[in-house]
């Protein structure tokens, strides 16, 4: 059996230029892409395992499904895109390039008769007349033409418009090329074939920058790359961090980067309005620094790297605390502190190390209940983490002024265990004079042994009536009372009245006791003013409400999780500005690519092509209109009709005269 | 057509002008000129190619299209009689009747929200009626809806100045604005097919999706208050976002209509409404037209996108899912016209691909938003 074989070289030519495989390319394309959206990139690899479990942390691991973008797979998905682009331009440029030059004068009469826009149209002139009409009428309709007198004395006139549509093909298709060209060299190609030979490796170990070893550094003359740095005020660097995975490689710069001053400004409404930071560049190449500001969308470029405004966080600001300690009944005392570094307290199995972890000056809120209400700024916060001597830690954020809360203020300290959890929220009411030291007052006030007693006696003297006994038992009942409330809280209560009271009755026992709990806590209120000096507090709801807001408040520490409150006093902000840092050379090309790509797109669908034949036969004393077109639309429906239109007029006035 | 009159020769581009023409382009130099002394110190370089720029292609667009221009001469005329109530103090807008009724963006955005409505009523009407008097009514009510919307951007520009010179800032900078902006891009490009196509039938399907914003902008105003003026974060203070944001609305604008355009294909496909709507080969062309002029807008709006993040993230590519979905809706695009142009595919599959490619378009608009998180979560709902 004989059979024609197609090289295979030829087949997998052909497979790869055509545009099957072209389209298949961009599906492809785009579902790899939608992966990486969906699946959160390049998070902290124990976010991943915290939410998906191991198993499923490794597969995607494995699959580079937690960076797709850079992954192996998705760079060759690209690579083939751009093998077959190049392959479809090559293929089909020497044709388009064709049809842009020619005006197809080879067409015979019988292949137009077949077109399926075309016209037989009457004349009854000389055809030299014919022709000279013709040609003033086609180059007035920007028409470019060629005529040519054929053996059986018939002219063929063939005529081209918008051939430069062809063009538009070239420029798109060659622009995806010099795009991904471009993409290719900021790419981390070169990086991963390093890391791929054993020569680079990354660092995850988390130890200052120049103790990090030579395999996971990038030299100052790296081509490309996209860098982070932070830098605290008042401080000076001259490497910055790119990020692989879970760890980073070091970026030494060809020169050092200072800030001297960042600065945030506010609108009113305590958004942040701009954020810009005054940096100096040293170079020994400079005979003197070049002093720059840096801003959001304002850069500044040196040495063909790019130097953005791009966050900013704590440098190390120094923080002044009063820390109540709970478990005692002494007043708070003052404490310091520094963002990023630590602090012990307490002795023997109560040691414990406090770090300092952040600290916000602005915090803007929406604290309105319906969520309705307008954000704004409720002030500086700050968050630390306090662990135990089996290091066990818990996370703590505490707002400095308080909070307004359906209309009412308190301090407000969040506290959580994990870091994936949500932090659930002590509120402490403001006094009278906005303090907190209201509510320290009275708490110690009712955890006092001596007072409990006092406070009891107080009250039960206040029973109307003169029965001793039956005050004694009063008081006797409203010390143990408040010293379960000590004990416990609400729950410890709850349990008492569970065990004493038939179910019944138990709602209203509750009720009772907590009335008797408020009509207590009113009274170390009071007694506590008085210590302090103060007026007694008027008997009115704002007081009430205030007692109510303690005893809950008192209650909710009992899930607080310390002993110790801190309470941010005051500050000394010192702020570090983060950079990018980065150099890309094929941001020249990726432009190029995107000029080429919209002038070849305008081309490809705003230039219309347009080829008509004009076949002038003097012995039947006809003209044969044909018209065509690459795009079979309605458009040449319509200029079709119109042309036809005009020629007949043309030729009729010509038979007129 | 004139038989009897000789052939002429095609007048050339400036000959085509009229006095009105000329009037209309000299009136909007005078415009710019103006803004350009009143509101130099506002404006950097680059603004001030964008405000010329823009007198130049609304000079253009008006004189092929004489609608835009007689648009844009009333929403000058209103916008200005806005400005000027004003008197300089934001607590006009409540006091003023005419401003609090009509003209402060506020009422002028509620006005296009009511006649948006009214115009898709007016349009199926017709299309049952088969009226083409009330399709006419139907294209006024369009037409005026889409001036109140503009009159409204301009006022709302306008306002924001008036809150404090530094909060001031051109309206397409959240999720608010360019629901708006969305709907007058939507509604001026059916305007255009309308005329072109010499066909009003199609009024009602297109409206559907306007009216589909025009209920988000309700709720985003009763329920979330997304209506009052915010200051813009810093990525956002910058030239770029004038030329980019509409650039996208175009683009989503011209899918969204291809959409609608491929609905009503499958219906007369279906042999549903078939007498009334146009022919298939008709509807066939103008999802193609709209999905060219749509796809050639969002690649220049991704590219000056990639621009910007250059200047504000440090990179020209992020991956970040908005980049990321403006690419998979760029593919998307680029592969149906591949189908189309190349394999000459037609009809069905093509229609229901545009349909699909609007759901696409929907996420990348609005799914990441509100689904994914990223640098470009400035809109969130
Ligand atoms: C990311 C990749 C690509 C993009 C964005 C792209 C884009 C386009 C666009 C927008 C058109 C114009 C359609 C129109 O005129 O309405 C087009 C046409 C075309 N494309 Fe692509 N294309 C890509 C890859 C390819 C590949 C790999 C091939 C190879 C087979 C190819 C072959 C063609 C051809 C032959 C045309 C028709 C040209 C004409 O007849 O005018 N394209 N392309």
């Amino acid at each position: 059996m004989l059979k024609v074989s197609v090289p295979l070289s030829q087949r997998v030519y052909e497979l790869l230029s055509s545009m099957r495989f072209a389209v298949s390319l961009l599906t492809l394309l785009g579902i790899a892409s939608i992966i990486g959206t969906v699946l959160k990139q390049n998070e902290p690899y124990q976010n991943y395992i915290v939410k998906f479990g191991q198993f499923w942390f490794e597969l995607f691991e494995t699959l580079g499904l937690l960076d797709v973008y850079h992954s192996a797979w998705f760079l060759v998905i690209l690579l083939f895109l751009v093998i077959s682009t190049t392959l479809c331009v090559i293929r089909n440029s020497p044709v388009m390039l064709k049809e842009w030059k020619t005006y197809k004068e080879h067409v015979t009469e019988k292949s137009l008769r077949l077109f399926s826009h075309q016209a037989s149209l009457a004349v009854n002139q000389p055809a030299a007349a014919t022709q000279a009409r013709l040609a003033d009428f086609l180059s007035a309709e920007r028409y470019m033409f060629k005529s040519r007198q054929q053996d059986n004395g018939d002219v063929l006139i063939s005529a081209k418009l918008g051939t430069h549509q062809r063009l538009g093909y070239i420029f798109t298709h060659a622009a995806i090329v010099v795009i991904c060209f471009g993409g290719l060299l900021d790419g981390n190609l070169p990086f991963k074939v390093q890391e791929l030979s054993g020569i680079k490796k990354i660092e995850t170990r988390d130890i200052p920058s120049r103790k990090v070893p030579e395999e996971s550094r990038l030299g100052a003359n790296n081509l490309s790359f996209r860098a982070n740095m932070t830098l605290p005020e008042g401080e000076r660097d001259n490497v910055a961090f790119v990020r692989v995975r879970d760890g980073y490689l070091v970026q030494e710069l060809p020169f050092t980067v200072a800030l001297r001053d960042f600065r945030i400004e506010h609108y009113p409404t305590g958004m942040p309005k701009s954020f810009e930071s005054d940096i100096t560049i040293t170079d020994p190449e400079l005979s003197k620094p070049i002093e720059a500001t840096v801003r959001v969308n304002h850069p500044y470029i040196y040495k063909g790297i790019a130097i953005y405004q791009s966050d900013f966080q704590d440098g190390g600001s120094q923080l002044k605390f009063k820390l109540w300690d709970l478990s005692g009944s002494q007043d708070g005392f003052d404490v310091d502190g520094v963002v990023m570094q630590k602090g012990a307290l307490g002795e023997g199995d109560h040691k414990m190390t406090v770090e300092f972890n952040e600290f916000r000056q602005f915090n803007i809120l929406n604290l309105s209940i319906d969520g309705k209400g307008k954000p704004h700024n409720v002030g500086p916060n700050t968050t630390l983490k306090l662990r135990n001597a089996s290091g066990q830690a818990r996370e703590y954020i505490n707002y400095m002024q308080p909070l307004q809360l359906d209309g009412r203020a308190y301090f407000v300290s969040g506290m959580r265990e994990t870091v994936q959890e949500e932090f659930k929220y002590l509120r402490i009411p403001a006094d009278d004079e906005m303090e907190i030291t209201g509510f320290m007052a009275l708490r110690q006030t009712l955890r006092n042994d001596q007072s409990i007693r006092q406070i009891a006696s107080e009250i039960a003297k206040q029973m109307p009536g003169d029965n001793a006994p039956l005050k004694a038992q009063f008081e006797q009942s409203l010390q143990q009372l408040m010293q379960t409330f000590k004990r416990g809280g609400y729950s410890e209560l709850s349990k008492i009245i569970e065990s004493a009271v038939p179910e019944a009755q138990r709602d209203q026992a509750a009720q009772t006791y907590l009335k008797l709990l408020n009509t207590t806590a009113m009274q170390a209120y009071q007694m506590s003013r008085a210590q302090r000096h103060l007026p007694p507090a008027p008997q009115d709801q704002a007081t009430a409400v205030f007692i109510q807001d303690s005893l809950n408040a008192m209650n909710d520490l009992f899930f607080y999780g310390t002993p110790y409150y801190f309470q941010l006093k005051d500050y000394t902000l010192k702020q570090a500005s983060g950079f990018q840092l980065t150099r890309s050379p094929g941001q020249f090309w990726v432009y190029l690519g995107s000029v080429m790509l919209v002038l070849g797109i305008f081309a490809m669908f705003y230039i219309r092509e347009r080829r008509v034949w004009i076949l002038i036969k003097p012995v039947r004393q006809e003209v044969l209109l044909a018209m065509s077109s690459n795009r079979k639309n309605m458009d040449l429906d319509q200029d079709f009709a119109r042309m036809q239109q005009q020629l007949t007029t043309l030729l009729q006035t010509g038979q007129a005269d | 057509m004139n038989t009897s009159a000789p052939w002429s020769k095609p007048a050339s581009f400036w000959q085509t002008l009229s006095a009105f023409d000329w009037l209309y382009a000299v009136l909007l130099l005078a415009g710019g000129i103006f803004s350009y002394q009143r509101y130099a110190g506002y404006m950097d370089i680059y603004e001030v190619g964008f405000l010329f720029g823009a007198v130049g292609v609304f000079s253009y667009l008006g004189w092929r299209w004489s609608g835009i221009a007689r648009l844009v001469l009333g929403v000058a005329v209103l916008s200005l009689i806005g400005v000027y109530t004003y008197h300089g103090d934001l607590a006009n807008g409540s006091q003023s009747f005419l401003l609090k009724f009509l003209l402060s963006s506020q009422s002028a955005v509620m006005w296009m929200n009511v006649l948006f409505v009214l115009a898709m009523l007016t349009y199926w009407l017709a299309l049952f009626q088969k009226s083409a008097f009330t399709a006419k009514v139907a294209t006024a009510l369009t037409w005026t809806a889409t001036l109140f919307g503009f009159v409204g951007l301009m006022v709302r520009w306008y306002e924001s100045y008036l809150i404090a010179p530094d909060i001031g800032h051109i309206p397409i900078s959240n999720l608010y604005e360019v629901f708006i902006l969305f709907c007058l891009i939507t509604a001026l490009l059916y305007l255009h097919y309308e005329q072109l196509f010499n066909t009003r039938q199609l009024g009602g399907f297109v409206l559907v999706v306007i009216n589909a914003a025009v209920g988000f902008i309700l709720w985003y105003t009763f329920d979330r208050h997304a209506n009052e003026i915010q200051p813009l974060v810093p990525a956002l203070q910058s030239y770029w976002m004038k030329i980019h944001v509409p650039a996208n609305f175009i683009g989503y604008g011209s899918f969204s209509l291809a959409a609608m355009v491929a609905g009503a294909y499958l219906l007369v496909r279906h042999n549903i409404l078939a007498s009334r709507l146009p022919a298939l080969h008709v509807l066939d062309d103008l999802m193609y037209k709209a999905i060219a002029i749509g796809f050639a807008f969002f690649t220049i709006a991704t590219i000056l996108g990639a621009m910007w993040a250059a200047e504000a993230w440090g990179g020209y590519w992020s991956w970040d899912p908005k980049e990321t979905w403006a690419l998979i809706v760029w593919l998307n695009y680029a592969a149906w016209l591949h189908l189309r142009l190349m394999k000459g595919l037609r009809g069905t599959v093509l229609a229901w691909w545009a349909l699909v490619g609007l759901l696409v378009t929907t996420f990348a608009f609005l799914g990441v938003n509100m689904f994914l998180s990223g640098l470009h979560s400035y809109g969130t709902l």
